[in-house]
């Protein structure tokens, strides 16, 4: 009887001033708690206020005819805007996608040897680059120099530079992810490098491959900077010729006409705005959603 | 010996990433080469960005035909776009660490799944809405009510003080720089803090540390090499920003920012805004000195990428 009261006497001591908690730190514990859920309340808040900021404006102007009517000076509909933005990314990445994959599928394969680590560099540094510079570029290049003006195919290759770096990193971490064994077993069949790369790692990796052109596509839908001096602007249809035909896209009738004393424009703006982020935002979710759906079903190595 | 055509054409469809950026830093050399003549190096700090009167004749000066009077200065723009970004940067770094540890760690994994798509989906936001947003709701908001608060409150700090402007400035170029790297800095370090190794925070744990304290002791000094290349990754991001800060900035002209509220203009931005006026020097030489700022600017954010890289590779975050 006594041992144990005793032994309840000591652990209540440890437990009541053993161990006690300075108020400094409890005050400084609870304070950092609050701060951590700000931030998150802070990101979350940020979101919303953008979401709803741009759908609120917009609600007015989402009539049919945004899509049946071509801009004006201040007003009308976007059909040729949506037209031009489809075409653009379109473009690109029907340029980018082979260029990047096949670069991906190098550096997964091959890149190990020092080639392939300065090229998994210097494309992760073109990353970086600011897409206006790499539209004044277009704009010396392509614009003045080979003078095709302010042209679709100026703007697609514009956006293409811009999308390249980010297809071949998610193909190689794409590729990266399955073990080094099937690999292997593709060689001790007999297949020689392209029939192990294209029938057996590529149909593995295509969910996730996927994904990474569903974030390219959504990425160059939302720039503007490199196509304001490539691809310039166009009240019009595109006509379908490549060079020497400015097009109209989205993201530009958002900056420009945003800047017009109009409240009809302001409308049109927010109605660009809407049409983009709601783009954007789906193509993402579907990537990811065929990303976890490849994982679940298909039984793919994880992206 | 048979060709390895399969790798050979992987190696020459490879070869177009290292091709464009050189292909990049080359075209805007011998571009803006005339104006490097005529610019030299101090353009970098001097302040009088001019075109010169373009109605005159054009003359010659060191061998390079410019309008009377040009000048091309762009001190203003290298403070704006260095203070722009850095401000956002202190903004962005705790709140994004905050956010981190409160997904990565503070609440159970079943909930952080669907709340981080909040962080995922801010960073897809195209920059032009994130500008349309902050010229639509910011720029009233801060200019009517909470800079004129701030500068009254914080009348005694030096920058905090003074006229708090119509809304376009530099706090309002750098916050809504700050609510677009967030989401950067945010999901690479929740993935690093996923990763480290249990066994480091259990010794915390063991020690008496509470959950928060051995993320502050333990695992945030652990990520300390990724958490200072994610934020240079996301400085390069911010100094290359061009349509956000354009429509909330103010765009500046050879002013320099007295305030932290004050009007400013960024190398980015400056370019996208100026092609059209330079345009109008029929000697050409405007649009080449705005090629010379394109060039800066590449050569910077190549820099901070590069460092940024340096710093994640060692860390080995891929």
């Amino acid at each position: 009887m006594a041992a144990k009261e005793m032994d309840v006497g000591v652990f209540r001591k440890a437990g009541s001033e053993g161990f006690r908690v300075s108020w400094s730190r409890r005050l400084t514990t609870a304070f950092a708690w609050c701060f951590v859920v700000f931030s998150f309340l802070f990101v979350a808040a940020m979101f919303i206020s953008i979401i709803g900021d741009v759908f609120i404006h917009a609600w007015p102007a989402l009539t049919p005819q945004l899509l049946t009517e071509i801009t004006n000076g201040i007003g009308g509909g976007l059909k040729n805007a949506i037209e031009g933005s489809m075409v653009m990314s379109l473009g690109a990445l029907l340029l980018a996608a082979p260029i990047g994959i096949a670069s991906g599928i190098y550096l997964s394969e091959h890149g190990e040897a020092g080639t392939g680590k300065m090229l998994r560099f210097l494309s992760d540094v073109l990353v970086g680059v600011p897409s206006i510079v790499l539209g004044y570029v277009g704009y010396i290049t392509m614009v003045i120099y080979l003078g095709w003006q302010f042209s679709v195919a100026a703007g697609i290759i514009t956006l293409t530079v811009m999308l390249l770096p980010y297809i071949a990193r998610s193909t190689e971490f794409a590729l990266r992810n399955i073990p080094v064994a099937v690999r292997e077993a593709g060689y001790g069949l007999g297949a020689n490098e392209g029939r192990v790369v294209l029938h057996i790692l590529m149909p593995g990796a295509a969910p996730a491959i996927m994904t990474g052109l569903f974030y390219a596509v959504a990425l160059s839908m939302g720039e503007t900077a490199p196509l304001l001096y490539t691809a310039g602007w166009s009240n019009y249809m595109w006509n379908g010729h490549f060079t020497k035909e400015p097009i109209g896209y989205l993201t530009y009738v958002i900056w420009t006409f945003i800047n017009e004393p109009f409240a009809e424009s302001h409308r049109l703006a927010f109605a660009a705005a809407f049409l983009i982020t709601s783009g954007v935002l789906l193509l993402i979710l579907t990537g990811r959603w065929l990303l976890r759906r490849g994982q679940r079903r298909m039984g793919v190595y994880p992206g | 010996m048979k060709l390895p055509v399969f790798r050979a054409g992987l190696i020459v469809t490879a070869s177009f990433l290292p091709l464009s950026l050189i292909a990049l830093i080359v075209f805007l050399v011998i571009y803006s080469w005339p104006a490097i003549q005529f610019n030299q190096l101090h353009f970098l700090w001097t302040n009088d960005w001019n075109l010169g009167n373009l109605y005159g004749n054009p003359i010659t000066v060191q061998g390079a035909q410019i309008m009377p009077g040009a000048k091309y200065g762009i001190w203003f723009l290298v403070v704006g776009t260095i203070v722009s970004s850095a401000l956002a940067m202190l903004i962005a770094m705790p709140i994004a660490i905050g956010a981190a540890y409160f997904l990565g760690e503070g609440i159970r994994k079943s909930w952080a799944g669907p709340l981080s798509l909040f962080v995922d989906l801010l960073a897809a936001i195209p920059s032009v809405v994130y500008g349309l947003w902050g010229y639509a709701l910011l720029v009233p908001l801060f200019g009517r009510y909470i800079f004129p608060f701030m500068a009254h409150i914080f009348s005694f700090i030096p920058f905090l003080n003074g006229d708090p402007g119509s809304g376009y400035g530099l706090l309002t170029a750098a916050f809504v720089l700050a609510v677009m790297i967030i989401p950067l800095i945010s999901a690479t370090l929740r993935e690093s803090i996923q990763m480290t190794e249990p066994a480091l925070k259990e010794a915390g744990l063991s020690l008496g540390l509470n959950r928060l304290e051995v993320f502050w002791h333990v695992t945030l000094p652990k990520l300390k090499t990724v958490l200072i290349g994610v934020g240079i990754l996301a400085l390069g991001r911010a100094l290359g920003e061009t349509m956000a800060v354009l429509m909330v900035s103010g765009n500046a002209l050879n002013y320099l920012p007295n305030n932290i509220y004050a009007p400013i203009s960024t190398m980015a931005a400056f370019i996208a805004s100026q092609l059209d006026s330079a345009l109008q020097d029929p000697t050409n030489m405007a649009v080449k000195a705005l090629s010379e700022i394109a060039l800066a600017l590449l050569l910077i954010t190549v820099v901070v990428n590069v460092a940024a890289r340096l710093l994640l590779w060692m860390a080995r975050v891929r």
